[in-house]
Parts: C-alpha cells; sequence; structure tokens
C-alpha cells in the first residue's frame, strides 16, 4: 500500500537520531561563541549538511582565530568523525576539488555510507568539505580522460549547488572509481541497499517523546465541540490511506457517510478541519478534488457534507471553495474523472481558482533559478534574469492565495474549502501558510514543528516522491520542490514581520538540510527536536515578541518580495553577510538580562539589610521587568 | 462614482487631469462649517489662493469616501485642511502633512507638459485635480463641489506657481529667512528641545563657511594642504567655492594665472597621508603645463604618487541619470491599484530595464575603486569630470565614506546639495547594504524650507556678495521637529567610537595598524587596466579627450577589468575583522543592490505591511535599549558603576523607544512618514494574477500536465 508504505519509511526515520547535527553544532556552536567578538558570517553552519560552509570558506570568514584553528584540530585527521553505524566504504588521495569560488584543491576524499567527505590539507587552514550523500541528486562524469590522464565526475546536488571533483584515471582498470562507489551509496533505494536512516536509526530507540499529538493539537483548537467531532473512521486508513487515523469532521455527518463522500473524492481525501478560528467557528478544511468527470457527476453526500461544514459556522452563510489550481488545469481534470465543485450543485458555496502551478511548473522554475545563481551571478541583468525564472512569481501566486485564504476566514469570518488535484501539495502549501497567519501558535519554534507534522506528514505529503531520496532517477516526473517553495513563503512572511516569529532563517535553512539529508523525518517527529539550549539559542529569533492573537496579512506584492540570498545563494561567499546583525541584537538582550540580574541582586541586599525594606521591595524595578519571554 | 472615474483614469494614459463632470450621487452634505480655514502659516508665508469644498480622495480608500476641506495655494505649499471634526482633523492632517511636518513644497510639482503649455489653463478648468509630487506622492482633489471661480482660481494658482518657471528670487526660502528672526549659534529653538543649548552648540553641524572648519577638518583627518581663502568674494572664479583647500605646493601664482582653473581641491586624506582631491576638468585649450603643474602638486601631496580618474569617461551623464530616474520614479506615481498591481507583474524587468541600479551599482563601484587605491595602494587620487556632478558625488563617498558614521562629521555641504537628487538614493542605498545605518537615510529627505534656502543659495552663490543671507541649515532639526520625532533619525544599534582618549588622532591608530599587519598577499593587485591611468597616459588622454559614453550601452563589457579587482578588494575586505568606524565597503552583487522601500513606496497603501516592517524592529530594538538604560539608572542610583561598553545606549534613545514601542503592532511599515490609523486592518490582494505566467508561455506542456503522472500504487 502506498500510504503505509510512506508512512513507514517515515517511521522508521522517526526513531533514528540526529546526533551528527547535534554533533555539528555543538562543535560548531563553540566556534560561534569565539566568533562572538566579530561574528560576521554567522551560522549557515548549524546542520550536518553545512559544516562544509563553515569550512568551506573559512579563509574568507573574518576574524575568528580560534575558530580556524578549531577547524584545523578537527581536521587533522584523515577521516570524518563517524556516526555509529557508518562505515567507510572508500577513500582515495589525490583527488581534486574544483571549487568555483576558490579554485582547484587538492586533497582526499571519503566516502562513507552516509557521506561524502573532502580534505584538503594544502590550504591553512585546511580545506573540509563534508556533505550527507542524500543532497546529491545525480553522479555524472564529465568528459573523458584529460590530457593528464585525469578523468572529472560532477556532483548535482539537491541544494543548489554543484560539485566538481577529478582523479587520475585509475591504473587497475578493474577497480571501481571512487565515484562509483560514491554513485551506489548516494541512491540506495535504486542499489537495493537499505537508506542510511534505517541502519542508523536502529541504534537510537525511540522513547516516545513527540512534539506532534493529534488530540493534543485539536484540543488546543478547542476540539471537539459542539459543531465538530473527531471520527476514529480512518483508524485502519480503510477510509483513506494518506491520511491520518484521526480526523475532525462536521458532528452531523455519520461515519457511514463519511465513506461515501470519500468514494466522491480523489484518493478518498475527505474534506477534513486543518483549522477552527477560536471566535468565529469559521474553519480552513482541506480535500482532494470531486471527481466530477466529463459528464458532470454528483454525489449528493458530498453536498450535504460541504453544506454540513458550511452550517458549522453560524457566522456566515456562504462556503468559500479555494482551488489551488488555475481554472484550466482544472477542467482539465475532468477528462481523468476529476474536475471541481460547480456552484450549480453546491448551493451555497462561491468557487475560487487560485492559479497555482502544478509540481512540473515548478520543478522548471527551480532549475532556471539554479542555473541564475550558481555558482555566479550576472550582475548586468539580474533582475530580469531573476525575472524570467518566474520563482518569486510562483511564490507571489502561493502567498496571495493563503492570504485570500486567511482574509476570507479572520476578515469574512467564513469557512473555507482548500483542494487542488489530490490535496497533498498546493493544498497544505495553502493551508498550512493561511494558519501560519492566522495563529500566532504556529510562529513558535514547537509550534512550526506542529504545523508541519500536522499538515504535511500526516496529510500525506509525499516527502519521498518529490525529494527522490536514495533514488538514482534524477529526471523523475514525480521531483519537485513544493516543500522548498513552502519554506520559502514563511521566509517571505517572516521578512515582513520580524518581530513575529519565534524561530529565525537558520532554523529554516535547518530544516531543508534536513530534509535532504534523509534524515528529515528525523527531524520531525521525535527526540530530537527536544532543542538543546545551544540548538534553540541558534534557532531564536532574539526580537521575537509575542502577539498571540495577531493576524499577519503579509503583502504579497513583488515589490515585498525577495530571493531567499540566505538560502539560495548561501554557497557564494560574497554574499555573506556584511555584518552580524543577529549578534548584535542577542548582545544587547544579554546586555539587558545582565543588568537585570545586577539590579535585582542589588534589591534583594536592600531588602535584606534594611528593616523596613518593605517599600523598596516594589520598587521601580517592577515596572521595568520585560513582558516578553525571551531571556 | 468616484471609483467608475479612478478607473476610467487609470486606463487611460496617466491623466494628470480629468475633466469628467462627475456625477451628483456625492452629495455635499457637509456645508464647511467655517469658511476661512488656514493651516499654521510659517513666517513670511502668504496664502495666494484657496477653495473650501473641495474633495481630497484616494482611489484605494475602502470605504469609497472622500473628506472634504479647503485647497489653499500658498507661496511655499499647496495644503488642504479637512472640514471635518477637530479631533479627526488632526488624524487627517497629519495624513496630508507628513506628521505635522510642512506637506509638498510648490517646487517640487511635477505635472504633465501639456498644462503648463498655458492655452487650456486659461478658459477651462477641471473637475478632477491629480498632483504628482517630486517625494512620489499622489493627491487626487475633485473640484466639482467647490464654487467655479474658486475652483478656476485654485487651479490656475497651483499651475502657475507650482508649474511655471521663475526665478530663484522668488523662492520661498529667500521670504521665509528674512522673516525669520535665527541668531547664529543657539537659535530660538531651545523650547522646542529640552537638551540644553551647550549639548546643542556642540552638535551643531560644521558648515565649511569658515576657515576655521576648513582648517578643523583637516586637521581631522591630518591632511597637510593649505586652505584657500582669496576667493572669498568670488575673485579668482565665481564658479569656485568661497573656500577650498589646494595642496602645499600650489603656488599663489597658480591660483590667479588660470582664473582657478584645473585647481585640485583637497577632499579627504587617507591617516596614511595620501588624498584624495577633485578638479573639474581642464579645458582643453590650455596648456599641458597647467595639469602637469597641479599632477605634481597633487604628488608632492604624499610619496609623489598620484592616480587620475577621469570621471566623464567612466560614469553615466547626467542626462543618462535623468532619464533613468524618469523612468524609475514612474513606478511609484501610481493613482489607484489597479494599476498598481498591473504593474506589479513585471516588476523586476521594469527596474532592471530603467537603469537605475545599474547606475547605482556604478557609482558605489567607482567609490569603492577610489578608496581600493587610497586604502590599499596609499597614493593620492585626482578625479576629474567634465561633469561635476559625478566627480563630486565619488568625492562625497569617500569622503563621508569611511566616516559617515563619526557624528561630528558632516559633508561638504555644496556637494552634497548639488548631488541631493541623484546621489542620496545612492547614499542610502550604501547605508542600506550595511543595514545598522538606518538613520542615515532620513536626513536625506528633502523635506523643509531650509533646505530649500540652502539649494538656492548653492545656486546662486554670488548672492552672497551683496551681503552675508543668512539662511536657515537644515542640520539644525529642532527647527522642524521636535524632540520625538528627531529620536527617529538615530539607529540604536548605533556605536560610538570608544573614547578611552579624548584625542581624536589616537582613535584613528588601531585602524592603521591594522591595515599594516595585513598580509602583504592580500593586497597584491593585478596590473589594472582601463580607469586608473598614470600621468602620460593620462595626458594624453586629457588632450586628444573625446567623450566615451558607453557605459549605459554595456556596463559589463568594458569593465571587467575593473570590477574584477574591486571584487578582490572586496573579498579581501570581507575576511577581515568589521570595524565599524574604519573602512566599510557596500556588497555590489545583483541581489546585493536592492530599492530603498522605504523611501520609494511610502505614500502607496498596497504595499504597506501593517505591523510589521523595518520598523517592527527598530521599536522592538529601542525597547530593549529603553529597558537598558533604564537599568543603568537604577544601578547609578544604588550607587554601583558597572562598566557600560554597549554606546549605543544613548539618552535620546528612551524616548525613541517610547514612541516607537508604544503600538509596534498597529504600526505600518510606512511609519514614520504615514501614520495609518485611518486604514482598515484589510489585506490587499492583488487582483489579477494569473495571466503573466501563461502569457508568456513558460512551459506550456508543463502546465498542462498532471501533478501526478504515473500510477501511484506503483510508487513507494
Amino acid at each position: 500500500m502506498e500510504k503505509s508504505g510512506s508512512i513507514d519509511s517515515l517511521g522508521s526515520k522517526q526513531s533514528s537520531s540526529r546526533q551528527p547535527s547535534v554533533d555539528s553544532l555543538s562543535s560548531t556552536s563553540t566556534s560561534r561563541s569565539d566568533r562572538s567578538t566579530h561574528a560576521a558570517k554567522t551560522p549557515y553552519a548549524m546542520s550536518s549538511d553545512n559544516v562544509s560552509t563553515s569550512t568551506e570558506f573559512s579563509p574568507e570568514l573574518r576574524g575568528r582565530p580560534k575558530a580556524v584553528a578549531k577547524v584545523l584540530r578537527d581536521s587533522n585527521k584523515e577521516e570524518p568523525q563517524l556516526l555509529p553505524k557508518e562505515s567507510v566504504q572508500d577513500m582515495a588521495k589525490d583527488v581534486t576539488y574544483i571549487c568555483p569560488y576558490i579554485g582547484a584543491l587538492r586533497g582526499t576524499l571519503t566516502v562513507t555510507n552516509y557521506r561524502l567527505f573532502f580534505r584538503c590539507m594544502d590550504r591553512e587552514p585546511a580545506f573540509v568539505l563534508d556533505l550527507p550523500l542524500g543532497v546529491v541528486s545525480r553522479v555524472e562524469k564529465i568528459g573523458g580522460a584529460s590530457s593528464r590522464g585525469e578523468v572529472s565526475y560532477g556532483l548535482v546536488c539537491k541544494d543548489i549547488r554543484n560539485l566538481r571533483f577529478a582523479h587520475k584515471q585509475m591504473e587497475d582498470s578493474l577497480r571501481k572509481s571512487i565515484f562509483e562507489i560514491l554513485m551506489k551509496f548516494a541512491f540506495p533505494v535504486s542499489n537495493g541497499l537499505p537508506t542510511f536512516a534505517f541502519e542508523y536509526g536502529q541504534v537510537y530507540p525511540e522513547n516516545g517523546w513527540k512534539v506532534y499529538d493529534a488530540q493534543v493539537e485539536y484540543k488546543r483548537q478547542g476540539l471537539p465541540n459542539e459543531s465538530w467531532r473527531i471520527t476514529k473512521v480512518n483508524d485502519h486508513y480503510e477510509v483513506c490511506d494518506t491520511y491520518p487515523s484521526n480526523l475532525v469532521v462536521p458532528v452531523n455527518i455519520p461515519d457511514e457517510e463519511l465513506k461515501r463522500v470519500a468514494a466522491f473524492r480523489a484518493k478518498g481525501r475527505i474534506p477534513v478541519l486543518s483549522w477552527i478560528h477560536p471566535e468565529s467557528q469559521a474553519t480552513v478544511t482541506r480535500c482532494s478534488q470531486p471527481m466530477v468527470g466529463v459528464n458532470g457527476k454528483r454525489s449528493k453526500d458530498d453536498e450535504k457534507y460541504l453544506q454540513a461544514i458550511m452550517d458549522a459556522n453560524a457566522q456566515s452563510h456562504k462556503l468559500f471553495i479555494f482551488d489551488a489550481r488555475p481554472s484550466v488545469n482544472a477542467a482539465a481534470n475532468k477528462m481523468k474523472g476529476g474536475g471541481y465543485e460547480s456552484e450549480d450543485a453546491y448551493q451555497n458555496a462561491e468557487l475560487v481558482f487560485l492559479d497555482i502551478h502544478n509540481i512540473h511548473v515548478m520543478r522548471e522554475s527551480l532549475r532556471k533559478l539554479k542555473e541564475v545563481v550558481y555558482p555566479n551571478i550576472e550582475e548586468s541583468h539580474w533582475l530580469s534574469n531573476l525575472e524570467s525564472t518566474h520563482w518569486l512569481e510562483h511564490i507571489k501566486l502561493i502567498l496571495a492565495g493563503a492570504l485570500r485564504i486567511a482574509d476570507k476566514v479572520e476578515s469574512g469570518k467564513t469557512s473555507v474549502v482548500v483542494h487542488c488535484s489530490d490535496g497533498w501539495d498546493r493544498t497544505a502549501q495553502l493551508t498550512s501558510l493561511a494558519m501560519l497567519m492566522l495563529d500566532g501558535h504556529y510562529r513558535t519554534i514547537r509550534g512550526f514543528q506542529v504545523l508541519l507534522e500536522k499538515e504535511w506528514l500526516s496529510f500525506g505529503h509525499r516527502f519521498q516522491l518529490r525529494i527522490g531520496h536514495g533514488d538514482k532517477n534524477h529526471t523523475d516526473a514525480d521531483r519537485s520542490p513544493v516543500f522548498l517553495q513552502f519554506i520559502d513563503c514563511v521566509w517571505q512572511i517572516t521578512r515582513q514581520f520580524p518581530a513575529a516569529f519565534e524561530f529565525n532563517e537558520y532554523f529554516l535553512v535547518t530544516i531543508l538540510d534536513h530534509m535532504y539529508s534523509c534524515l528529515f523525518g528525523t527531524f520531525m517527529c521525535n527526540k530530537n527536536l527536544k532543542l538543546n539550549s545551544i540548538q534553540l539559542e541558534e534557532f531564536t529569533n532574539p526580537l521575537y515578541v509575542n502577539y498571540s492573537n495577531h493576524v499577519l496579512f503579509p503583502v504579497v506584492s513583488m515589490r515585498h518580495l525577495e530571493l531567499w540570498v540566505g538560502y539560495y545563494i548561501r554557497w557564494n561567499p560574497r554574499m555573506r553577510p556584511q555584518e552580524p546583525v543577529h549578534q548584535r541584537y542577542k548582545e544587547l538582550l544579554a546586555k539587558r538580562a545582565e543588568l537585570q540580574k545586577r539590579v535585582e541582586e542589588l534589591q534583594r541586599d536592600v531588602t535584606n539589610r534594611s528593616a523596613s525594606s518593605s517599600e523598596r521591595a516594589g520598587s521601580p524595578t517592577r515596572s521595568i521587568t520585560p513582558v516578553q519571554t525571551f531571556v | 462614482m468616484l471609483s467608475s472615474l479612478g478607473s476610467a483614469a487609470g486606463k487611460s494614459a496617466k491623466p494628470s487631469f480629468v475633466s469628467y463632470v462627475t456625477p451628483e450621487e456625492i452629495k455635499s452634505e457637509k456645508e464647511p462649517s467655517r469658511k476661512e480655514k488656514h493651516p499654521d502659516l510659517l513666517p513670511g508665508e502668504v496664502v495666494f489662493c484657496s477653495a473650501s469644498t473641495v474633495l481630497k480622495y484616494t482611489q484605494d480608500d475602502l470605504s469609497q469616501r472622500g473628506v472634504f476641506g479647503a485647497l489653499l495655494c500658498t507661496n511655499f505649499r499647496v495644503s488642504f485642511v479637512s472640514d471635518e471634526a477637530p479631533t479627526e482633523e488632526m488624524v487627517r492632517t497629519a495624513v496630508t502633512l507628513n506628521n505635522g511636518q510642512f506637506d509638498r513644497s510648490l517646487h517640487r510639482y511635477e505635472d504633465k507638459k501639456k498644462l503648463i503649455t498655458g492655452g487650456l489653463v486659461k478658459n477651462k478648468y477641471p473637475s478632477k485635480i491629480i498632483i504628482h509630487c517630486k517625494d512620489l506622492r499622489v493627491f487626487q482633489f475633485s473640484l466639482t463641489f467647490a464654487k467655479e471661480e474658486d475652483a478656476k482660481k485654485i487651479f490656475q494658482g497651483i499651475v502657475h506657481h507650482c508649474l511655471e518657471p521663475k526665478s530663484l528670487r522668488c523662492l520661498f526660502a529667500f521670504s521665509y529667512c528674512e522673516n525669520t528672526s535665527y541668531p547664529e549659534g543657539i537659535g530660538n529653538d531651545s523650547t522646542l528641545c529640552f537638551s540644553p543649548p551647550e549639548v546643542q552648540r556642540k552638535k551643531q553641524t560644521v558648515m565649511f563657511d569658515s576657515v576655521e572648519d576648513w582648517t578643523q577638518d583637516m586637521k581631522r583627518t591630518k591632511g597637510n594642504c593649505r586652505v584657500v581663502s582669496e576667493n572669498s568674494n568670488f575673485e579668482l572664479s565665481p564658479k569656485l567655492p568661497q573656500l577650498f583647500i589646494v595642496p602645499t605646493n600650489v603656488s599663489d601664482e597658480d591660483l590667479t594665472k588660470y582664473q582657478g582653473k584645473g585647481l585640485p581641491m583637497w577632499c579627504w586624506s587617507h591617516h596614511s597621508g595620501c588624498g584624495l582631491f577633485k578638479t573639474a576638468s581642464i579645458p582643453l585649450v590650455q596648456e599641458d603645463n597647467v595639469f602637469c603643474r597641479m599632477l605634481t602638486a597633487v604628488a608632492h601631496n604624499h610619496l609623489y604618487s598620484v592616480k587620475t580618474e577621469d570621471l566623464s569617461d567612466t560614469l553615466p551623464t547626467v542626462q543618462d541619470i535623468q532619464l533613468s530616474y524618469n523612468k524609475f520614479k514612474q513606478f511609484f506615481l501610481i493613482d489607484n491599484t489597479t494599476e498598481f498591481w498591473m504593474s506589479d507583474m513585471k516588476w523586476f524587468s521594469s527596474l532592471d530595464n530603467c537603469g537605475w541600479l545599474d547606475i547605482i551599482r556604478q557609482c558605489l563601484q567607482k567609490a569603492v575603486e577610489v578608496v581600493e587605491c587610497l586604502e590599499k595602494e596609499n597614493t593620492n587620487v585626482l578625479i576629474m569630470g567634465k561633469d561635476q556632478l559625478f566627480e563630486e558625488g565619488c568625492i562625497l563617498f569617500d569622503k563621508g565614506w569611511p566616516h559617515i558614521l563619526c557624528p561630528d562629521i558632516l559633508f561638504d555641504i555644496y556637494i552634497f546639495f548639488t548631488l541631493l537628487e541623484n546621489v542620496c538614493p545612492t547614499m542610502t542605498l550604501v547605508t542600506e547594504v550595511n543595514s545598522p545605518y538606518q538613520p542615515v537615510p532620513y536626513t536625506l529627505y528633502p523635506h523643509t524650507p531650509s533646505l530649500t534656502v540652502c539649494l538656492s543659495w548653492q545656486a546662486e552663490s554670488p548672492y552672497t556678495q551683496r551681503g552675508p543671507l543668512n539662511c536657515l541649515t537644515v542640520w539644525d532639526w529642532s527647527v522642524q521637529f521636535d524632540c520625538k520625532a528627531q529620536d527617529l533619525f538615530t539607529n540604536p544599534l548605533y556605536t560610538e567610537k570608544p573614547k578611552q582618549d579624548t584625542s581624536v588622532r589616537k582613535s584613528y591608530r588601531p585602524k592603521h595598524l591594522r591595515q599594516l599587519s595585513l598580509p602583504s598577499s592580500a593586497f597584491k593587485t593585478p596590473p589594472k587596466k582601463g580607469f586608473f591611468k598614470d600621468e602620460a597616459d593620462n595626458l594624453k588622454k586629457i588632450l586628444g579627450v573625446k567623450r566615451l559614453s558607453r557605459w549605459m550601452l554595456s556596463p559589463s563589457s568594458d569593465s571587467p577589468q575593473t570590477s574584477s579587482s574591486v571584487r578582490e578588494f572586496y573579498e579581501a575586505w570581507q575576511t577581515k575583522p568589521l570595524d565599524y568606524h574604519g573602512l566599510l565597503l557596500p556588497c555590489l552583487d545583483g541581489p546585493s543592490i536592492r530599492v530603498w522601500m522605504q523611501r520609494y513606496l511610502r505614500w502607496i497603501h498596497d504595499v504597506q505591511i501593517l505591523g510589521g516592517g523595518p520598523v517592527a524592529v527598530l521599536s522592538k530594538i529601542s525597547e530593549i535599549l529603553g529597558e537598558v538604560q533604564e537599568l543603568q539608572r537604577e544601578l547609578d542610583r544604588y550607587g554601583c558603576t558597572l562598566t557600560s561598553n554597549h554606546k549605543g545606549a544613548r539618552p535620546r534613545a528612551k524616548t525613541a523607544a517610547v514612541i516607537a514601542a508604544r503600538s509596534s503592532v498597529r504600526l505600518s511599515s510606512s511609519f514614520p512618514f504615514v501614520t495609518s490609523r485611518n486604514w482598515s486592518f484589510k489585506p490587499a490582494i492583488p487582483t489579477s494574477l494569473l495571466q503573466s505566467l501563461m502569457v508568456t508561455g513558460m512551459a506550456g506542456n508543463l502546465a498542462n500536465r498532471e501533478d501526478d503522472g504515473g500510477d501511484p500504487e506503483s510508487l513507494v
């Protein structure tokens, strides 16, 4: 079964650990504290895949003598520090890494079942490239043997970079090149090998601590209530194998009718509640397209069901159905049995198309974007080139769609139903973004993880297919940067509301990195999310103000959309920020904390010393104690 | 109704005046209660004409309702006073009058040529006026309900006073300063600001109008040149400033012989001793030896090295800039929502095509090149240009650049104002790239009457021959802003130069040492072709000069050499620890050069981020700073001194914190320029979304494909 397949793989990833990144975090954080005096280019080096970044350009990083020393110490060994169950598969000396920014570097290349590790000793400080094989999308031999008898290999990565290596032709022609070994372990699925996360996971048994508990989240939203109930109809994934077991549905629709509704919705993905407005009771519900077909089939059950969704909200006598697709595509789906709700059949519903394109268009757009930004940027027509990729245009459409949903729910007090074709790509983008705008809880670190767990994982976004974990078929038409787009949209909102999110840019980058490193499920699902204090600090936005009841309406004009340089162009050392503003904020907060402590100490002293201290106790400092919760 | 009218106006090619007869649905229920309403006039300000029952409205106003009021035209501004109840009036005026400031001064108007060329204006009066301001605001008034006579008068009055060329003498600034008693020094504003007079005196801007000012500035940078005061009555040349500095080797004879032509004027000295000089380009007929003499004089300044930079060859011309800016600003003069969203689709390519950001990049790059020469090679640099503007533009950078952060440093006023229109976006862009220095942009807004004074003073400097003209300086912000508003100019994150030592010289030393300690390899430059030429080469160039305006056409093809050198310079700088008081370089790569949103988009309703934008950060930071200061004070009260190394905590920040933190949730990104209390909390939903994508025909067949081509069951 498709569903259980994907869930299984996720589940097993859940049980593995994020140890590597913890390692790298702690090591980088040491250097970061050293850095704090100047700390120019901060924590791009947070996750395991990015250790490379911190070290790769260490000569370019300013003012970190200790950090550099640290790197040197670490890298005195030829081999990387291995994870449990990680083993070296091959090692080759005299490999040349052709860095687009520094130039050719000669060093030692190590391939394990988890990573590629390149080290160049000639440079001061040593140059290290350390990336999980999960990031690799394609390995190809470039050209034949060169005049110097070298063969060259190109690695196309999923994180917007390409790596190029060259090494001497093997004298023993029977021996496999290290890159052939690499190919084997980079694409375990294609080669009938277990993914590393499987093996690795067995070392760390799950400890049961979970970020996401559907019951808890529904309870937070005040569910079940008089209009909505939690049904167990999908307990064994019988109604829909890509839905979670707990579903929230209108109270007056019995399970039997749900099954009939499921028959009319693509892949059985019936409309279920994602979010309910705490005051107006307007809801966001998600589903897949109705199976209308060319003949305009109708389902009384489905019509009744949507009516019930509308009726559950007393504030409005209308229901908005947001179809994420362009209307042309929605119509074309009728040929394949799908389609959209006709307004004749659904009396009080208004159908709106949000014009968001399909996964193929998005994939193509990202490909173009990579061409424009990597390795170098052409200055003269930068903006036109950027426009020609349409990437930000797609981001705008997605944000605009989410904004309209949020607006209808918040300002119009009207319930909405969101779907695309299957309801797991564009639908997930839209509902989760709208929820992020509407509900401050999802803007905390913890809440954001819940949001991802809920809207993306539990409702069956097909990470495996869209990213192609461990699969060498890089031309697979099912691959698409759907989740990346979502994270980009989140970043755009954080740019516009710099104080409204508890997490920062690094958190988002780290999430994306772990998605590719094949430890994504891990990252999302279990104990490892208990970020230790260092991680928390790295990911925390120092300026976060908890406006819990504040709805964010971002401006979706191109004027305010920007390319996310910190992600797409992060490999280019020139694009590192010139100034550690982030660090300055933290210093300021530290200063305040220090002073607060001093004042409190003094107050305590005074209180203790003086018998008539009662007036002092309520002294002015109280009034200046911050209401917010950062320190 | 109004909306339909508006869309009609939007469709036609942006008419400034639309003369439809507005349908009568809108009743003028509100008869103006008080006929005569005036804004608070400035000394010397006179109302020329006025009309009451004018409807001010916006196309984007969701309520579709305008405000009635009186429209006045004075010798300084066009002003609208609303008829609403007093409380609301405050709000309304705050909107129109830009934070209680004087609104749009007459000389900022631009309008369509059609109107300027008489004829039409005489007989007709429109029912509707759309005013495009130079600061990119758009106002729309309906005259339908005003008395015909008044309407005609106000319309003609505005056209006459805003658009028709006038003698500079008519500038309001002259009437203003004649009518303002403004003694030098402390001024009459101490009531406005609570800081004691001494503080103000100390902070007062160096105006470079006395020998002492120049000497002091030269000393500050340890320059070693001579101040020339021979031109104080414009005897040498009316084109030269009254005071300037030349290399010591320039003799008195040199000064007089050529009427000051080709004189290298000192701008700034690097701590190594090398200096930056500028000169207007030398007339071709002049004998070679003038130039040689001057070049030698410059070379003598430090180590006998000099590089020249002829800007007219390498930077866009004033015409190029004007052309580009004219295109650029059209993007911000937006009449209605539909137009806004239409233009949103091609935003990036339109920006690219107008070339504005490219010009800014070129300017910055040139400045970095000059800095590179001074900083890395320690050679004197002589900047030449027929184009005074650009020459000075670069000087401004070089001079201001390393020191832009010192609060006591001010730019050469003359240069600054000449450049205002073109360079200030550049300036601020630079500062934006190094984002902590937010306040700088604010200081550049030409919002004030006093600025006009300075401009006119500059433009007609011979006036001063008739006796001292006691102009107000824009730098004395207290004339127009109260303390609270002035606080918005300060960047809460700015850290002052550490003052372990009172001597100014000392503080420069560390920078010098740092430079010396750098590995020499980092400073190894490849031989440069192109822009900096040696002496002989340049002489040839000068004599056989042929103007090359190739820049706009092929920015990349002719400058690879330079940009690679600049690149290296930047990368070398990047590896060094950041010194806020030392050298700062802008990143010139594509994504780093961005539109200065706060300036250009501040009046456009659809892009205001309610509860967000930079002000959200600013207010948060100010709040924290305020708390830090409060705690510090608390500690002081306990008689305990904690060594504070956070110099950002300056006394004023506290008040800033109070204003900004007040309700940052409800502030919009256009704060403080627009207070958004009247706006409904509704998101701006784009109209017309899709078209562009499909029209461009991108990946047509991809778009039609199914999301999941394969049979899902076959997949894992």
